[in-house]
């Protein structure tokens, strides 16, 4: 393995293993994603999804979900002194951005894996469109991997930490989330799957993803220079 | 050094809107379908094109800086930025009135170019919160000129998102290429867009100049409270 490569898997499995030590995110990131459901179910009195308001409220309630676990994404890095032993290994910078992205890729995952067939279970009809589904929720979870990571990174290092997040994070994603509500509406249609521009879309999220990931990986050197 | 020139091009920046001004009152024709209130087309459509460049010219700055470590691209960047948030906000007003008189809405979601304007805005509007919320003077300038760079990959990004997500787009009143617009209404337009752009710069060097005087003035104040020796020697030469 290059040095790159098993720094790369170190972070990796430090967070990883952490996380599973510690349960500090996805548990969060789930129950406020349930709960969301039930918000939903209440504030718009449907027992019922389909269409546009199925894509709104699954897409809505995941974004939110997933600011939970980019907020908390750097901060054992920040408060253990993690920056600070990344900035002395003699490693490439962008290693800590791949391995934080792709952590946070697993976390959102794993959270689709809880909230998804919860959502199915409180509002759809069927279960049909879960699986092309699958292919929106990798490539938005790959996008907002990619900014979350970075705005992340940046907004650890402030005094207004948790304001940050959401606040950048929200504005940046809005082309993400056009594209993956507009794949999922026609998948969660009231009478079955249907695929209107589902590969233009899909194309799209990918271009976001190449876009931010090759942007991110470019940017990730100045911050962490000290 | 920013007020260099400040005078003649403020001259010229007045002269250049009060002859696109006239050109939009007296000179071009009035709109067959819309009459009178089409002329704030003049003023809305060079001020958003004005702000998107700004908003990539503070994108390249940034990057300037990122790459030589400049304090100074820094400046340009923030100042650019600034602008352009400012032009924002009128190329928002201006877009509402004339989707009033138009449409008879103050907002309409359908029409792609207005909302892609909103959503780039509201981005840039964050560039503020996010860039005083650190407080370490060097972090402060790169991580701006990350957000700058990203921002700026994000604009076209984003126009071409909303652009598909209309279910049908709506019929555009003036054609973007220059093929849609008559010759008069074309000098006038180019007139108020080369204007405008004049009034960007002005205000982005004046801007500048007042950061740089005010900067100076805070370290003559500062050498004259602590007057050390190192300090006492950059006021005036000592006289032993």
């Amino acid at each position: 393995m290059t040095p790159s490569r098993a720094a790369f898997a170190a972070i990796l499995g430090k967070d990883l293993r952490a996380e599973l030590r510690t349960l500090q995110s996805l548990p969060a990131m789930a129950i406020f994603a349930v709960t969301t459901f039930v918000i939903f179910r209440f504030g718009l009195d449907r027992t019922q999804l389909s269409g546009d308001l199925a894509s709104g409220v699954l897409w809505a309630t995941l974004l939110f979900a997933a600011v939970l676990g980019i907020n908390r994404l750097f901060v054992t890095e920040r408060e253990e002194g993690g920056f600070d032993a990344i900035r002395l290994a003699p490693i490439d910078r962008s290693v800590l951005f791949a391995a934080k992205a792709t952590a946070l890729v697993i976390y959102l995952l794993a959270l689709e894996l809880i909230a998804v067939p919860i959502f199915a279970l409180f509002f759809l009809d069927s279960v049909a469109a879960l699986g092309p589904l699958v292919a929106v929720l990798v490539l938005a979870d790959l996008g907002l991997a990619a900014t979350g990571t970075l705005i992340s990174s940046m907004a650890v290092n402030s005094r207004a930490r948790d304001l940050l997040v959401p606040l950048v994070l929200l504005p940046l994603v809005v082309p993400l989330m056009i594209a993956a509500t507009g794949a999922t509406e026609p998948l969660l249609a009231a009478g079955g799957p249907g695929y209107e521009r589902f590969g233009t879309w899909l194309m799209v999220l990918g271009l976001y993803d190449l876009i931010f990931v090759l942007l991110g990986y470019a940017v990730f050197d100045f911050l962490l220079e000290d | 050094m920013y007020g260099k020139g400040l005078r003649p091009l403020s001259i010229a920046t007045v002269a250049m809107l009060a002859l696109s001004l006239s050109l939009v009152f007296f000179y071009a024709p009035l709109d067959a379908d819309q009459g009178f209130i089409q002329k704030i087309f003049y003023i809305h459509v060079p001020l958003a094109i004005v702000a998107l460049l700004g908003f990539v010219a503070g994108g390249v700055f940034a990057i300037l800086h990122l790459r030589s470590g400049d304090k100074r691209w820094d400046a340009y960047s923030y100042v650019s930025i600034h602008m352009s948030v400012i032009f924002g906000v009128a190329v928002l007003i201006t877009g509402a009135i004339w989707a009033k008189a138009s449409w008879g809405h103050w907002w309409v979601w359908d029409e792609p170019t207005l909302v892609s304007f909103l959503i780039v805005f509201l981005l840039y509007a964050t560039y503020y919160p996010f860039r005083y919320a650190i407080e370490d003077r060097d972090r402060q300038a790169r991580y701006a000129s990350v957000f700058a760079v990203a921002a700026g990959a994000f604009v076209p990004l984003n126009f071409m998102a909303v652009r598909m997500a209309q279910q049908l787009v709506h019929p555009r009143v003036f054609a973007t290429s220059s093929g849609g617009l008559p010759g008069e209404m074309m000098l006038t337009f180019l007139c108020s867009l080369a204007a405008m752009a004049l009034l960007w710069i002005t205000l982005v060097k004046f801007e500048l100049a007042a950061k740089s005087t005010s900067g100076q003035v805070k370290r003559l104040r500062r050498a004259l409270d602590a007057p050390g020796p190192a300090n006492r020697s950059r006021i005036a030469p000592e006289v032993s």
